[in-house]
């Protein structure tokens, strides 16, 4: 009983030396934001990219194919760390924008090349009779995409889209190599000034795991609506 | 109205369709009969272009459609298509589904188009259906569902293709008889279909197609009572 005690003292007295002290949770916090603000614009910048490469690469354009198939090619041969530093230290070195902003754009340059493959099979998945019908009515090209196949390729698209964006966010860990002091720098951080390593170390993966939590329990309410149009 | 000149149609080494000629006019209720791999479905599907020509000339009201410079889509909305697997778009309810394109190609007005919307639902007699989504309907209300989709375009033609192949034989008869509806009010129509009887019933031509051509043309009667051509006597034999 000693003993458990004993060691409850240890654990609030270590949570107030990490997270309590000089105001550490407030480094979490901003870190927070930080993680979100990068995600936010990775995301809707991956759906963006991954729309328009995913028409390139399906289009019957040589050129259009090509481009979509090289962005694709290299992304994905690449790890995201390298691309996020060449984006920050080479391609934006000069230019002053804020470091989020880039982080942002360098992980929403890489969800694309993914999200890309997503929406193509996601298109593709969409029976072929669909197509037919919304030409065969008069309607275009772009119209048949729009109004006929993107609203079902969506619903087949979404699950592996939020995988995708779920992965995405937990890849945001990695923008400490670029001096942005996210969630996991956060902890990081707090690691080295208590030298404590396991309290601020669980406290990021708590944060991150929580973060996630929320956001798929939003994911699987959007999904159930999409599906509204199956019930019989 | 629809003419066709010298129609081939190849799937790489694979000639489906070896030269058809065959001319169409308004009112004319053409059935096309026929052995599956006959080239019958093809041959429908290149009078909207669904399928790409490979030779020869198809002609809708003197245009030759296959003109790479005519505005396919312009030809399309005059041609109304019926599909074996419905295709209706499961995204949207039945009312949407015949909305979609007339709204969208500036035919008609949002209101306008849901009245003649209920009036097509009422002539296939799914009136109290509009709101349902396509999942909820049997095999042979979707098809109505189709026919009135299609017809909310105006089309001066309809294509039917295997209309009734994917139903259920209990279905079957709702189908045709919305069929033999348009067939009376004048619509110009070309079918593709294994219905002997309605062939028989409704058509005014009877085409008879085997290995890609166009074996034996002429009236049911003729086709039916006494058919000339060798391959037909066989076929009929078959099926009859």
């Amino acid at each position: 009983m000693a003993e458990l005690s004993a060691w409850a003292a240890d654990f609030a007295n270590t949570f107030y030396k990490c997270f309590i002290k000089e105001d550490r949770y407030k480094l979490l916090l901003s870190g927070i934001g930080v993680t979100i603000r990068v995600s936010l614009i990775a995301v809707a910048l991956g759906i963006l990219i991954g729309l328009l490469v995913a028409l390139c690469n399906l289009s019957n354009k040589k050129l259009l194919k090509a481009i979509g198939g090289i962005y694709t090619d290299v992304i994905r041969g690449t790890p995201s760390v390298t691309q996020l530093m060449i984006i920050y230290f080479v391609i934006f070195a000069t230019v002053n924008i804020p470091k989020w902003i880039i982080a942002g754009i360098a992980f929403g340059i890489n969800s694309g090349a993914y999200v890309s493959e997503i929406i193509r099979a996601g298109i593709l998945s969409v029976d072929k009779g669909q197509t037919e019908a919304g030409r065969s009515l008069g309607l275009n090209g772009y119209q048949t995409m729009i109004h006929i196949v993107i609203p079902q390729a969506v619903k087949n698209i979404f699950p592996a889209l939020c995988n995708e964006f779920i992965v995405l966010i937990k890849e945001t860990a990695i923008v400490g190599y670029v001096g942005l002091m996210d969630i996991q720098k956060a902890g990081d951080f707090i690691k080295s000034a208590t030298f404590v390593a396991f309290m601020p170390l669980i406290g990021t993966a708590v944060i991150y795991y929580v973060l996630i939590k929320l956001l798929t329990l939003v994911f699987k309410k959007i999904e159930e609506r999409l599906r509204k149009s199956e019930i019989r | 109205m629809i003419k066709v000149k010298n129609l081939k149609k190849h799937f790489g080494d694979l000639e489906v369709l070896r030269g058809i000629d065959e001319h169409i006019s308004q009112g004319e209720v053409v059935v096309v009969i026929g052995p599956s791999g006959s080239g019958k479905s093809t041959f429908l599907r290149c009078l909207n272009l669904l399928e790409t020509v490979t030779e020869g000339e198809v002609y809708v009201d003197d245009e030759c459609i296959n003109d790479p410079k005519v505005d396919v889509n312009k030809i399309r909305q005059k041609m109304g298509m019926v599909f074996q697997q419905f295709n209706l778009f499961p995204h949207l309810t039945i009312m949407e589904n015949i909305t979609l394109a007339p709204v969208l190609l500036k035919k008609m007005t949002k209101e306008e188009a849901v009245k003649r919307g209920q009036e097509l639902l009422a002539r296939v007699n799914l009136a109290e259906k509009a709101d349902a989504y396509p999942a909820q309907l049997s095999g042979g209300q979707k098809q109505r569902v189709a026919i009135a989709r299609a017809l909310a375009m105006d089309p001066e033609i309809m294509l039917f293709d295997e209309p009734t192949s994917a139903l259920d034989p209990e279905m079957v008869g709702e189908v045709l008889d919305v069929m033999k509806d348009l067939a009376r009010a004048g619509m110009t129509m070309v079918i593709v279909t294994h219905e002997m009887g309605f062939a028989r019933e409704v058509a005014t031509r009877v085409l008879f197609m085997d290995q890609g051509v166009v074996m034996e043309s002429g009236t049911p009667e003729d086709i039916f009572g006494n058919p000339q051509n060798e391959r037909t006597r066989d076929f009929l034999s078959k099926v009859l």
